[in-house]
């Protein structure tokens, strides 16, 4: 039988133009193989949740630069949960405090990236713990 | 019925994209529930897009849904972006511009991967356009990958094509090529705004003034649509290709040509299921067994050619049948 292809989803929720890294990201997701879903920037958390949804992802992978991802973050959880899709995985990554991270673990955030994350090391975490659906 | 089944049919978003992912990862269960569901298919409208990379073809989705949704029609989209050959990945970028529907439980968005398919949609796109019929979208858009001149596989899906181009990609001689030229149902110039709209439009005039498709009773329409970042011409603009697409839509019923292009569909998909059916099984046994490699081994050492082991191939899965 063949092999589920792994489909991820890099969304950029709030006000934050700031999408250079999410693109790197996107990029090289594909080059690991990925089906990679990219939705651009200015995402309500209910937008990202709808269209994780539709396009029946594994995994989505929230950037956020601007600060407001102790808000963003737990509600995109929140939504998916609501919908009846906790089994899709979401990781974080940007300007991260590390007094947040607790936070949003708790909120069910599986994962948090910060700079200085190596694009391997992403890859290596989602390949480790994402069993696609 | 299936309780699947049932509720994709009611319009389960989830489900539906779930089917479609297996259809997608070829799973053999997902065929078994393409069966099922098919007598519930073969109502929608069934518009594609189709252009070159960057010609606007998910912007002028993106505004054709606002359109619809005016009209409350539901909707379905199916867009395609190209696979990797290196790496198997994609980005499915189409999306982007379409993401203000997100939230529209009326509008029902998916992305494909092309996974090596050549003709400009994906393997998967004619189960995945099952699927959205059988959930009672009235209407689904197929937005092809970025083409060139003759990855056409749209024709065999959509009931009316729309062919988008941009000025600025050659002169008049581009207009006369066969293939995706030919298949247009309503012609846009997009970014009409750009320098070399007027002679594009006027290149399409006269290609269609010596068109039998044309003679034939419907005259593909040329729409002209403006800089999408000013707002109000290019919702007007927009609203005209609305329009145009509804007129043929129309036309098809009217002439009869709508059952025709069901019947040519219908051919098309036998030809995919008889591939699939006979092609892959014999594909992955000689796969699993080792022969592919030796096959082509032997022909890359130049001691058997393609047609022989193609032969050799036939006479030991279909012996039974040649023996008759």
């Amino acid at each position: 039988m063949p092999e589920r292809k792994i489909r991820v989803m890099v969304a950029k929720p709030g006000l934050d133009g700031h999408d250079r890294g999410a693109r790197v990201l996107a990029r090289c997701f594909r080059d690991a193989g990925f089906e990679v879903v990219y939705t651009g920037c200015h995402q309500t958390p209910e937008q990202i949740a709808a269209a994780a949804i539709q396009e029946d992802v594994d995994l989505v992978g929230l950037s956020c630069l601007s600060g407001a991802h102790r808000l963003l973050f737990p509600r995109v959880v929140e939504l998916l949960r609501e919908k009846g899709a906790s089994d899709i995985t979401v990781i974080g990554g940007g300007i991260i405090p590390e007094q947040d991270f607790s936070l949003l673990y708790d909120s069910g955030i599986k994962a948090i990236f910060t700079p200085g994350a190596s694009l391997d090391s992403i890859v290596e975490w989602i390949k480790t713990n994402i069993k696609p659906h | 019925m299936d309780a699947t089944i049932k509720k994709i049919c009611g319009g389960d978003v989830r489900l539906a994209s779930r089917l479609i992912r297996d259809i997608e990862d070829k799973i053999p269960e997902a065929k078994a529930k393409i069966k099922k569901l098919y007598a519930y298919t073969g109502k929608s409208f069934i518009i594609g897009i189709t252009g070159a990379p960057g010609a606007g073809k998910s912007t002028l989705t993106d505004a054709l849904i606002t359109e619809l949704r005016k009209k409350n029609k539901t909707i379905g989209v199916l867009a395609v972006d190209p696979t990797s050959p290196f790496t198997g990945g994609a980005i499915l970028g189409d999306r982007i511009r379409m993401q203000r529907h997100a939230e529209d439980p009326g509008v029902f968005v998916r992305s494909l991967a092309t996974r090596g398919a050549l003709g400009g949609l994906s393997q998967a796109a004619g189960d995945a356009i099952h699927v959205m019929e059988a959930m009672g979208k009235d209407i689904i858009i197929v937005e092809t990958v970025g083409i060139g001149q003759q990855e056409i596989d749209i024709i065999n899906h959509a009931h009316s094509v729309v062919v988008v181009l941009v000025p600025g990609m050659g002169d008049e001689i581009q207009t006369m090529k066969a293939g995706l030229m030919e298949i247009a149902d309503v012609f846009v110039v997009n970014k009409a705004n750009r320098a070399g709209a007027k002679q594009l439009q006027m290149e399409l005039t006269s290609m269609l003034n010596l068109s039998s498709k044309a003679a034939a009773g419907w005259r593909p329409p040329i729409v002209m649509i403006g800089d999408a970042f000013e707002p109000a011409t290019f919702a007007e603009n927009t609203a005209e290709l609305a329009q145009k697409i509804e007129e043929h839509h129309i036309y098809l019923q009217q002439s009869g040509k709508l059952t025709e292009r069901m019947h040519r569909k219908a051919m098309a998909e036998i030809n995919d299921a008889l591939s699939a059916c006979l092609l892959e099984p014999v594909l992955s046994s000689l796969a699993g067994s080792g022969e592919l490699e030796s096959f082509a081994e032997k022909i890359r050492n130049r001691k058997a050619d393609p047609y022989s082991v193609a032969e050799e191939i036939t006479q030991k899965f279909f012996k039974k049948q040649g023996k008759k």
